[in-house]
């Protein structure tokens, strides 16, 4: 059981192609920058943007074939879609728009009733039911919204930033709630999301997308400990750099050649973080293999460690303590010199 | 809190704009011969031709939203090779002299117009000169209104409530009738009352398409305009119920016909 989907279309400056292949055992998310396209796949998945060429098939069902011109209705799809801003139907009671769904597909007034009351005690919201969507805050709107899409039991449960428009406040409550209604629902989940600190709290599995392309997929852990764009590599926090290993160096393009400990060959990411990089006023004597000098561009406090950007032949970030840049006498602009072990610099194929 | 001073360059010729509108309504009411206001009120000619408006001009606002309703949808959602054109063609009447639509309606819907004479032929149809041709009169001038002001509704409103629900498994009927209809509900409202009240002063295409026959085409425009004639501080009377009628709809309404916002 389990959603296949391959999408291909231009939208706009979006030129969008994925490949999805989800089962029901896993929570997946969905992981890119704004405008990566990742609300746009969803929707190409729920059959609310055609697509140029590709194919969408749930359960081993056909649901869309550009090459043969099927496609089911958004309405006949058996899914369930969380819209960003959640999309509540202002005119209706919470309990009306909870029923929606429940009556859209046939089922009476009066068992309808009967369901979304039961869906609206499930996240706790029994005791609003007469009120409308404006009456409520932002987390018991998004907990309507889940009630709203669970309640017709989809097969397909999509979620397109479930989060993003709550405040910090709320959203670590709500967060672990809808990790609990994604954990007891019985079918396939897809999140869409910006926030990496939401993918991996949410996710048994990561799609990061970047620019309509799939950059990397994987388990929080796998993508997390072996970035392959630099969009992850930011999320993460680490420098990650790509070029030419040469058994024991890689060289990067226009750039410096890294020691490395290893002995691949052929392209790689170099992967170094920010604590393994040594700052030092003068050129350093000693061990470390790679020494490079640079000026420090950008200076910034995170919580007890101070993160220097330093442009060297290529960007670097080091992470130092706030003695250290007092000791170092570093300035913005002030030139420095960096160091750090080949045995520090993780190496993987591209 | 403080209210806002409205600037004196504004306010001068907002003065003299209201004033323009207040003074002429003023003349009517101190002009009106109030000793004989009853006697003109019961009058039978009166009591049919008001009858006759409110169930015209009813009607008309009927036809509008059956018609002009699914006329705006397909001006906002559908994409086709001339509707620029059939959506002026379609509000012509806006612009159009009255009596240029009612003659436009005689050379159709005539008996020997271009559908009229088939019309008589084959059902015996005819419209001129009865109340149904005072209600085609009046939906010709007053539907552009309506569909202009659903139109505006459709495509400001925010499309994606239409996608939550066929997400929801609503057919493309119930998204409509449960989504955008109420969605769009101020706007269809304001329609609807801009159609009645111009509906209910239709004067020209009225009196050319369907003449001035009491009881059965004289609505109170033209019986205001008949009794001006003969007994002018009479018309006074009936043109100041119109003028009633009119205001207390528009001021009861007009928190709605604002829309919510």
């Amino acid at each position: 059981m389990s959603l296949e989907a391959s999408v291909r279309l231009t939208q706009g400056p979006l030129d969008l192609d994925m490949e999805l292949a989800i089962g029901e055992d896993e929570v997946v998310a969905l992981l890119g920058p704004n405008g990566a396209g990742k609300t746009t796949l969803l929707r190409a998945v729920a059959g609310l943007v055609p697509f140029n060429s590709g194919h969408v098939s749930l359960d081993g069902h056909v649901l869309e074939d550009a090459a043969t011109g099927r496609y089911v209705p958004t309405e006949r799809r058996p899914i369930g879609f969380v819209f960003q801003d959640y999309l509540l139907f202002p005119h209706l009671n919470v309990l009306d728009n909870v029923a929606f769904g429940l009556r859209s597909r046939g089922m009476s007034r009066g068992a309808a009733t009967e369901k979304a009351v039961q869906w609206l005690d499930r996240v706790g919201l029994k005791s609003y039911a007469g009120a409308k969507p404006a009456e409520l805050s932002g987390g018991q709107r998004q907990r309507v919204a889940l009630a709203r899409a669970l309640a017709p039991d989809p097969r397909l449960l999509l979620l397109d930033e479930p989060l993003a428009a709550l405040d910090v406040t709320t959203r670590a409550d709500v967060r672990r709630d809808l990790k609990r209604h994604l954990a007891s629902f019985q079918g396939i989940r897809l999140v869409v999301t910006h926030d990496p600190l939401e993918a991996v709290a949410l996710a048994d599995r990561l799609i990061v997308m970047e620019k309509g392309h799939l950059v990397q997929t994987g388990t929080p852990a796998e993508v997390t400990e072996r970035p392959r764009s630099q969009y992850v590599a930011d999320l993460v926090g680490v420098n990650l750099l790509r070029g030419e290993a040469d058994h024991g160096s890689v060289r990067i393009p226009g750039g410096p050649v890294v020691a490395t400990a290893g002995a691949e060959s052929g392209e790689v990411f170099a992967m170094i973080h920010p604590r393994a990089v040594a700052l030092h006023h003068t050129r350093p004597e000693g061990s470390p293999r790679n020494v490079w000098r640079g000026r420090a561009s950008n200076i910034e406090l995170m919580g007890n460690r101070v993160r220097v950007r330093i442009d060297a032949e290529v960007p670097l970030v080091a992470e130092v303590t706030p003695s250290a840049v007092k000791e170092l006498d570093l300035v913005e602009g002030g030139e420095v010199w960096l160091s750090f072990k080949a045995t520090d610099v993780g190496v993987y194929p591209a | 809190m403080r209210r806002e001073r409205v600037p004196i360059v504004v306010l001068i010729p907002a003065a003299i704009g209201a004033a323009f509108f207040i003074v002429p309504l003023v003349g009517l009411i101190v002009r009106s011969p109030w000793h004989d206001a009853v006697a003109a009120l019961t009058a039978p000619e009166t009591v049919e031709a008001l009858k006759l408006s409110l169930v015209a001009s009813l009607s008309a606002t009927a036809v509008g939203l059956i018609l002009g309703v699914p006329l705006a949808w397909v001006y906002a959602r559908a994409e086709f090779p001339g509707r620029d054109l059939l959506r002026a063609l379609t509000t012509l009447p806006m612009v159009l002299p009255p009596v240029v639509g009612g003659i436009a309606l005689l050379l159709a819907f005539g008996r020997r117009g271009l559908l009229g004479s088939w019309l008589d032929s084959t059902f015996g149809i005819t419209l001129p000169f009865t109340t149904a041709g005072v209600v085609m009169a009046e939906t010709f001038v007053a539907m552009p209104f309506l569909i202009l002001t659903v139109e505006a509704g459709l495509r400001s409103m925010d499309r994606r409530y239409e996608e939550a629900a066929r997400a929801l498994g609503a057919s493309r009927w119930r998204v409509f009738t449960r989504v955008t209809l109420p969605l769009i509900a101020p706007s269809l409202f304001a329609g609807a009352v801009l159609c009645w009240a111009r509906a209910l002063g239709e004067f020209g295409a009225t009196i050319t398409f369907a003449g001035n026959f009491p009881g059965v085409t004289q609505t109170m425009p033209l019986a205001v305009y008949l009794v001006l004639e003969t007994n002018q501080e009479a018309s006074f009377i009936l043109s100041l119920v119109l003028l009633l009628i009119s205001l207390v709809v528009l001021v009861g309404l007009r928190h709605r016909w604002l829309g919510s916002a």
